[in-house]
């Protein structure tokens, strides 16, 4: 090959931690404090864009923590202090002219508990492209609901009673509702915190079947205390203990021969 | 990296049990492999049949070994080290089990002899390819118990020996099946258990190379250096 040849590719990713896909969130040192308590500590991670990233660790390492810096949930806690930087697109998510309203848009979140709001299953969906004034009309509104709950593998199981009740519903139809209403808002990142945990085995591998759906079009970041789910679900896994990072990479080389004894002895149950 | 223990002990004992098998397969192969050679160097009938019925049990340790492993892999879902400590047992005991049916075979070829024209001293090479060989192997299940890859490779670059010896060997019973047309059965039966020796060489390398993927998590990129040209030889000749 020659010289010009050579050039004139485009340069090579920098950093070897990166993955095929560039990062679409970018932290930079990190560091959360609950009161005197420090949680975090300078925590740098590159998470890629249209992948999962899956967040392991045991019990009290942080790692929902940083979950929940990523759409600033923590702010809601009254003695909690990030420190650091998150980008996500080259746009710091702490910036104080940000509009956290839209930030919560554009980072959608799952948690642990299906958690469907006391209305039609209709309007579980409806509600955020509403507020977010994402349809003009009634008939666009329909469109949205529709999409939303087929994206989220659901539209076939509750199409003809749109107007039950959310709460009716199995816990796995519940946590899959809770899914699209997360996409309804068109999201570009979804925070699943422990998603399925509630769920059954069957559940949770429809949930496992959607996330893989899912990582064509959304940044995907999920916090798992199944070592398997992990293994399964994700392309990337970061290993928290302590409120560092241990270890961060492919999950395939992660889950086979991670370089970090820490890691090594969590994942195959040697301590935790 | 050093191991703790797990969390949930039965794992570990899963593990050490399966260990245990792997390292009684291992000791059994080596004898099996020693006697068959021997039985061919003295033509004793009688200890080739006992490797003959020897065999049985290394097949059934692998049998063992094998549901085991899945039943390990099935319950514990195992990863990382525990993962790669089950996937090594069960190709070890893949290959242990190849090496037992070998020297099968060359026992089974001491027991065929019998009554056939032999001349003497004939089976030196033989003498000299196998001792290599034995070497070889009990050199690679050491490796493997103390999971030391570094020896394990040195018996991985070793096995070139083997496959020289054996092409040598191969030319030097070529020239005394052209000699005297009497040799040819005996020679050509050696010559088969001449390859049975190179073969459980090979199949040595191949516990090096588990070896090295058990450490390492990865396998072995190098190409192993060859001195097999026997089948080159032939249109040579």
């Amino acid at each position: 090959m020659d010289a010009t040849a050579t050039a004139a590719r485009p340069k090579p990713t920098a950093s070897a931690t990166l993955p095929a896909n560039d990062p679409k969130i970018v932290a930079k040192d990190v560091n959360v404090y609950y009161a005197e308590k420090h949680a975090l500590k300078d925590v740098s991670l590159d998470i890629p864009e249209r992948a999962v990233m899956a967040f392991i660790g045991p019990s009290g390492c942080g790692k929902s923590t940083f979950l929940r810096c990523i759409n600033r949930m923590n702010d809601t806690i009254a003695s909690c202090r990030v420190v650091g930087s998150i980008k996500i697109d080259d746009q710091d998510i702490y910036d104080p002219s940000l509009d956290v309203v839209q930030l919560r848009a554009r980072v959608g979140m799952v948690f642990q508990k299906p958690n469907p709001f006391p209305k039609s299953i209709y309007e579980n969906i409806a509600y955020g492209p509403r507020i977010h004034g994402l349809a003009r009309s009634k008939a666009e509104l329909d469109e949205i609901v529709e999409q939303a709950l087929r994206k989220a593998s659901l539209w076939n199981e509750v199409k003809d009673r749109l107007q039950d009740t959310g709460t009716g519903l199995s816990g796995g139809q519940q946590q899959r509702l809770c899914i699209a209403r997360a996409i309804a808002v068109s999201p570009e990142v979804i925070l699943m915190d422990e998603p399925c945990s509630a769920l059954d085995p069957i559940a949770t591998a429809k949930i496992e079947e959607l996330i893989d759906e899912l990582r064509q079009n959304f940044t995907i970041v999920i916090v798992t205390h199944s070592m398997q789910q992990a293994a399964r679900v994700s392309q990337r896994t970061a290993f928290f203990h302590l409120g560092v990072i241990v270890e961060t990479g492919p999950t395939e080389r992660i889950f086979t021969s991670p370089n970090d004894k820490r890691t090594q002895d969590y994942i195959t149950g040697r301590f935790g | 990296m050093a191991m703790t223990d797990h969390i949930v002990s039965s794992f570990d004992a899963d593990l050490q049990a399966l260990g245990d098998k792997l390292a009684e397969m291992g000791g059994l192969c080596e004898k099996l492999v020693g006697e068959s050679i021997e039985a061919l160097l003295r033509r004793d009938i009688p200890l080739a049949k006992r490797v003959i019925e020897w065999d049985r049990s290394i097949d059934r340790l692998q049998h063992e070994i094998e549901e085991n492993g899945i039943l390990t892999i099935a319950k514990r879902a195992p990863v990382a080290i525990d993962l790669r400590e089950v996937v090594a047992a069960l190709r070890i005991a893949n290959d242990l089990e190849r090496i037992g049916d070998l020297a099968k075979n060359i026992a089974k070829r001491v027991v065929a002899l019998e009554g056939q024209f032999q001349p003497p001293k004939l089976a030196g090479g033989v003498a000299h390819i196998a001792d290599l060989t034995l070497a070889q192997l009990k050199e690679v299940l050491d490796a493997y118990t103390q999971r030391d890859e570094r020896r394990a490779m040195e018996v991985w670059k070793r096995d070139g020996d083997i496959d020289a010896l054996y092409n040598s060997l191969f030319r030097e019973l070529l020239t005394y099946m052209m000699e005297d047309p009497r040799n040819i059965g005996f020679c050509a039966h050696l010559l088969f258990c001449a390859k049975n020796i190179e073969r459980i060489g090979d199949h040595a390398t191949n516990v090096a190379e588990t070896v090295y993927y058990l450490v390492h998590g990865e396998a072995v990129t190098d190409e192993r250096p060859k001195g097999d040209l026997a089948s080159a030889a032939i249109s040579l000749d």
